[in-house]
């Protein structure tokens, strides 16, 4: 796993969600984010999680990122850049919280079971296997899930109308 | 025939040159030699489909093509190359450089990226994955990034317009796209493009077994090559990028060769989507008759592909452009539902048993959903005749 | 029924493509520098000057009446009358133009030097392919570039042609009953 690609992809992941902090411009920053988007989604490529990497490729940069620019153009967010991170002691606080959580997480990672047992293999989940477990063993989260979709569809398409009608 | 395997020639011949490389190198002479291929062919494909384009074209439009530069014209993407080559790369002074820069590149390498998994003969493929067509539409969705950061770097008001339109057009228009494939899938049962090709390889009598040739897959083909359409920006989808609407929509600000990149981004990314439409639903690089198996598999995908390129160019010569609102409604509100009757459509044909009583009810099925969604497609108010009132 | 007009809009494109191969009006295009469209009689280009005969010289019909030059509206004919006179069509001693040029790139080609002129001396011409590397020399006409002989002009324009044949025929043919009567008088 630690192998030439893995560092390469982890530096573009890393590079990616750096630059969407720290760059000026907002659409600058939604497309670094999407580059780390995409370096997650070849992470899990290169871990052999074919479906999932494939799917957050397909909607994390295909979808998400996409709508997050849309929406910095749409609402007026697109105009005004960001000052460059100005010398006050808000860096400093950030720099200190996220080590602190860095910390938390390795400590947890390195206590956890999966670290600790005898190299077991990883299980193969096909798409297959996802498939008939996604519709046998968890058909009823999945209506659901469906059911909110539908209703965050409905939501949106009303609102989207109801902003029309509005100068009447 | 002639002793040698003309189906095979291409792999014989990358393991031929392969056993003369030091075993070290070995794994990248092998990458390298099936990439090189493909970004040799494409392009190749792109320049006479540029010919073929406008001299089709003009045909249509009684009219010669090009036919000054070469024989018959075939030179003319020569010319069109040093022109683009030799033009001044004009970028304006407000537009932001490095996303400028970058979009057509992005484009670029997205565009190249779904050959992998195109089966272009018999085990003539780059990667095979276990995933191939989800691969293929994750890749093409990432190329609506490209599309509006050459919009919005440009600052122009009508590049943005442009990319905006062209995103949300790609976007709509992915949904048919997928689900016809899902039908596909369902019925080879493997997201594997290999698999799926050599599903369809088999013969009943003297008709193959291509799913273009049911009920479901014959509605699925079409829908699957209207949505192609429309996600390459190709007439009559082409309002984000049509000269006489928004001059030339996100591209305006390119000149020179990130224009021709665009250009050749765009047909690059036409002969991906009309190759993955063969794999799914025209049998890959299978014969369409079983005493034609002679001729290799790869001369039947390009022969394929050709015929898909003649049927958009085709296509371009026909039909107006459609206005954004139209082509719109027309993926909401017929296209995605008449994908999903496929989807039913397909499903029925799967559990069905082998008759008359499965081709029945799957037509059934579309025939009933295509009259009844065409009905809320077409214009409800009726043009009246036009009457003139002339001064006496 | 959605999608019949589609089919029958790709056919009739279809029929056109296949057409254009065996059908010559299927395919209109007229390659120009090799096949050139017939161009209409009354076409007219720039002006040219006439001369009967086969010397450019002692046919030329200009008399340097300077009319053209005086009427012509962008003033682009320039002429200087010669110091001596030589005979015309009819045998009457006429000046006859040393210089006579015209400014190709300022005439604009509205024939008044044509309606005016009482000699038929200058017609218009009607070639239009005349593009030239040298913007001021080469189009500045001379007398020797201008100068046609009168076949041109009945190739050119037969119908104006013949009819100026006929008229002059008739004035030459009075000029010599003219001539023949004072001895028949006297």
């Amino acid at each position: 796993m630690m192998s030439a690609t893995f560092f390469i992809l982890a530096a573009v992941t890393l590079i990616g969600a750096c630059a969407a902090m720290m760059l000026r411009g907002l659409v600058h920053c939604a497309l670094a984010l999407a580059v780390a988007f995409a370096g997650l989604g070849t992470l899990y490529l290169n871990l052999g999680a074919q479906f999932l990497g494939l799917a957050q490729l397909l909607v994390y940069v295909g979808a998400i990122a996409v709508l997050i620019v849309f929406v910095i153009l749409l609402t007026r967010g697109g105009d005004s850049d960001s000052p460059a991170l100005s010398p006050t002691a808000l860096p400093i606080a950030g720099v200190l919280v996220a080590t602190a959580i860095f910390a938390i997480l390795a400590w947890a990672v390195f206590h956890s079971v999966a670290i600790h047992s005898p190299g077991l293999p990883a299980p193969q989940a096909t798409i297959r296997q996802l498939g008939t477990t996604l519709m046998a063993d968890y058909v009823l989260p999945l209506e659901v899930i469906g059911l909110m979709l539908t209703a965050a569809l409905i939501g949106a398409a009303i609102v989207a109308m109801k902003e029309k009608q509005d100068p009447q | 025939m002639l002793g040698i395997n003309f189906d095979q020639v291409f792999v014989l011949l990358k393991h031929w040159l392969l056993g003369y490389s030091p075993a070290a190198i070995q794994p990248a002479v092998s990458i390298l030699l099936t990439i090189v291929p493909i970004l040799l062919v494409f392009p190749v494909l792109f320049a006479l489909t540029t010919v073929l384009e406008r001299k089709g074209l003009g045909r249509i439009q009684n009219r010669y093509g090009p036919n000054r530069v070469g024989f018959y014209g075939i030179l003319q993407p020569m010319a069109d190359a040093l022109k683009s080559l030799t033009k001044e790369d004009i970028v304006p002074a407000s537009a932001d450089h490095t996303v400028h820069f970058l979009a057509p590149l992005v484009l670029l390498a997205v565009a190249f990226l779904p050959y992998a998994v195109l089966p272009i003969g018999r085990n003539m493929i780059a990667a095979n994955l276990d995933a191939g067509v989800l691969f293929f539409f994750a890749i093409g969705a990432i190329s609506e990034l490209s599309v509006f950061m050459a919009g919005w770097s440009s600052r122009n008001k009508y590049s943005l317009l442009g990319a905006m339109r062209a995103v949300a057009q790609m976007i709509s228009y992915e949904v048919p796209l997928l689900l016809s494939s899902v039908a596909v899938i369902m019925a080879a049962g493997s997201l594997s493009t290999v698999e799926i090709v050599e599903k369809q390889a088999g013969f009943s009598g003297i008709f193959p077994h291509w799913y273009v040739l049911t009920p479901w897959g014959f509605a699925g083909f079409i829908l699957f090559m209207i949505a192609a359409t429309a996600e390459t920006n190709r007439s009559p989808f082409d309002l984000p990028e049509g000269e006489s609407e928004i001059i030339a929509g996100y591209y305006i600000e390119y000149s020179g060769f990130k224009f021709a990149l665009f250009f050749l981004g765009e047909y690059l990314g036409m002969f991906a989507i009309s190759g993955l439409g063969i794999t799914l639903f025209l049998g890959g690089w299978s014969a369409p008759l079983p005493f034609l198996t002679w001729i290799p598999s790869w001369i039947w995908f390009f022969a394929k592909l050709l015929g898909l390129i003649i049927g958009f160019i085709w296509v371009r010569g026909t039909l107006p452009r459609l206005r954004m609102d139209q082509l719109m409604n027309f993926a909401w509100k017929f296209m995605l539902p008449m994908a999903l009757v496929v989807v039913v459509s397909a499903g029925a044909w799967r559990f069905l048993p082998q008759g008359l009583t499965r081709w029945l009810v799957s037509t059934a099925f579309i025939a009933v959903a295509y009259l009844l969604l065409a009905r809320g497609v077409e214009t409800r108010n009726k043009i009246a005749k036009r009457t003139y009132r002339f001064a006496e | 029924m959605l999608g019949v007009g589609i089919v029958k809009g790709l056919a009739e494109t279809a029929r056109n493509f296949l057409g254009s191969f065996v059908d010559k009006d299927r395919l209109v295009t007229v390659q120009f520098p090799e096949e050139r469209l017939p161009v209409a009689e009354a076409a007219r280009n720039f002006p040219f000057l006439i001369y009967d005969g086969v010397d450019p010289e002692q046919g030329l019909r200009c008399v340097a009446c300077q009319i053209c030059e005086k009427e012509c509206p962008p003033r682009c004919i320039t002429i200087e009358k010669s110091k001596d006179k030589k005979p015309d069509f009819v045998g009457k001693q006429q000046f006859y133009p040393a210089v006579f040029d015209i400014d190709v790139s300022v005439c604009m080609s509205c024939q008044i030097c044509v309606e005016v002129c009482p000699f038929d001396a200058i017609r218009m011409d009607n070639e239009f392919e005349l593009s030239t590397d040298d913007r001021f020399g080469g189009l500045l006409w001379t007398k020797e570039k201008l100068a046609r002989p009168n076949e041109h002009y009945m190739a050119i324009h037969p119908t104006e042609a013949t009819e100026v044949e006929a008229r002059r025929a008739e004035e030459k043919a009075q000029a010599e009953a003219k001539k023949q009567q004072p001895a028949v008088t006297k």
